[in-house]
């Protein structure tokens, strides 16, 4: 038997073990980005095999605190794909100021630089005392770092840049205190968010909601996964919500396409339709 | 050599690589029976581009993979700007935006290891231009996995460090300028020899 083929065992009794133990569940993840991650967390401990990472696992409670952040290591920018954001500010913001509340969630929100994002875009279009931002994430650490909002000050310059292409009316300045290296995000921006743990391959509804931004997890789930997630989206989402995908996501080839029309397929911006067909 | 039944064949390459692209990808024939699928390190921004360029020239039809599409022949699948391009097991892409590996995103050793895990020994690797030794891990896996792998001759590149760190690594089976890159993909996909199909062929047209 080849090398490849005993590391695929050991990744499946890796991923059945922090499933059985523990019912963290990455039974649907897409494998190949899966054993990446494994290996590398293996390596990153000193481990010549992913089949060393089992017994720890079962037996030392303390350790599937250090596993899981690293299974969803979180790669964020702020204002990523500006035009997104660009499409997001002209097409439903507009649309989201009819209401006279606004919920967002934000899901698989990592370390936070897109929820930020979010408040300074609500902000700017006058609509942030409305709204509220859930932040979700399966993630404890990333989710923790999202909340304190500080980011490293190198990174600064490319989200400005991004900021402005996305339609920015100030300068991101305006929206950090820089110190030591770092800048600190505004405090007045996280008056409306709420950050809390969900993970989306075991976790229901938990709102209602009138826009869902969600961009490159899905990507990291298999097509099975992938319609759960698109089926709790709809269901969570509001008569003719807003849901937002991440740039090489779509809605095409998904169990739940009738149920949402495209505002913009490029930009990967959809909108449930007024009665959703497959909604029960 | 003949009878090897080849399944895909994976280009990386970085700076310089789009003139060394369209060197080799335009002279492969429109029925050329192997999906071809190629990372080059192009900025995050730049979407389609690549993709969009290359299609200008060549026969096969050029676009940037989509997350879980099957890999197809008749096609140069392309990775999109920005993210990570994998394959996974049941031969479909798989993306992700995972941390840059050699500092970049797309990497090309994380489409050559995971290729070489889809094709084990029915892969061709194909090593061009480039300014870093991303794709030196990814050769080493598809040699050691019973593939083939091929690199530029550095005095060819544009920038050498990506071919040579290979060939110094002693991963690489052949090195070959581009025009004999294009000629022995060509000679690896035709049966030698007149098969009965084409000795068909000939009497019958």
């Amino acid at each position: 038997m080849k090398d490849a083929e005993i590391n695929d065992i050991a990744i499946d009794l890796f991923v059945e073990a922090l499933y059985r133990r523990y019912g963290y569940d990455f039974r649907n993840y897409a494998r190949a980005s899966l054993k990446r991650r494994v290996k590398e967390l293996a390596l990153a401990l000193g481990f010549n095999h992913v089949s060393e990472l089992i017994s720890p696992l079962l037996h030392d409670p303390a350790f599937v605190d250090q596993v899981v952040p690293k299974l969803s290591v979180p790669v964020t920018e702020m204002f990523r794909d500006p035009a997104v954001f660009l499409a997001m500010r002209r097409q439903v913001l507009p649309v989201l100021a009819s209401y006279p509340r606004i919920n967002i969630w934000q899901a698989g929100c990592a370390t936070g630089e897109e929820v930020y994002s979010l408040a300074i875009m609500l902000k700017e279009e006058g609509l942030y005392d409305r709204a509220r931002i859930y932040a979700t994430d399966i993630n404890d650490v990333a989710l923790a770092r999202a909340e304190e909002g500080i980011f490293a000050l190198r990174h600064l310059k490319d989200f400005s840049a991004n900021y402005l292409k996305a339609g920015g009316r100030q300068s991101l300045s305006d929206y950090y205190h820089a110190a030591y290296e770092h800048a600190s995000m505004d405090r007045s921006l996280k008056e409306n968010m709420v950050f809390a743990r969900h993970n989306l391959a075991s976790d229901g509804v938990f709102c209602e909601v009138n826009m869902i931004v969600c961009r490159n997890v899905l990507i990291y789930f298999d097509r099975l996964l992938q319609n759960r997630v698109l089926r709790l989206f709809r269901d969570s989402l509001i008569r003719q919500g807003f849901l937002c995908l991440g740039t090489r996501e779509s809605l095409r080839f998904s169990e739940i396409g009738d149920d949402f029309a495209a505002v913009d397929e490029d930009q990967k911006l959809y909108r449930k339709v007024l009665i959703a067909v497959g909604e029960s | 050599m003949s009878t090897r039944r080849w399944e895909a064949v994976v280009i990386g390459c970085s700076a310089g690589g789009l003139e060394v692209l369209r060197l080799i990808l335009p002279g492969l024939p429109a029925d050329f029976p192997l999906p071809v699928i190629v990372v080059s390190h192009t900025a995050a921004d730049s979407g389609g581009l690549l993709a969009g360029l290359l299609g200008r020239y060549c026969r096969l039809a050029v676009s940037d993979a989509d997350d879980k599409s099957p890999v197809t022949r008749g096609s140069i699948h392309v990775a999109p700007a920005g993210y990570h391009l994998l394959i996974e097991k049941d031969r479909t892409f798989a993306l992700n935006t995972d941390p840059k590996v050699c500092n970049v995103r797309p990497s090309v050793d994380v489409l050559f290891e995971t290729a070489a895990e889809a094709f084990s020994g029915r892969l061709i690797g194909v090593l061009l231009t480039g300014a870093n030794e991303d794709g030196c891990r990814g050769m080493a896996a598809i040699k050691g996995g019973g593939g083939l792998t091929i690199a530029q001759s550095p005095e060819t590149a544009f920038a050498d460090t990506m071919p040579r760190s290979a060939i110094s690594a002693g991963v690489v089976d052949q090195v070959l300028a581009p025009a004999a890159i294009l000629a022995r993909l060509l000679r690896l996909t035709t049966p030698q020899g007149p098969s009965p199909d084409m000795r068909q062929d000939t009497t019958g047209h």
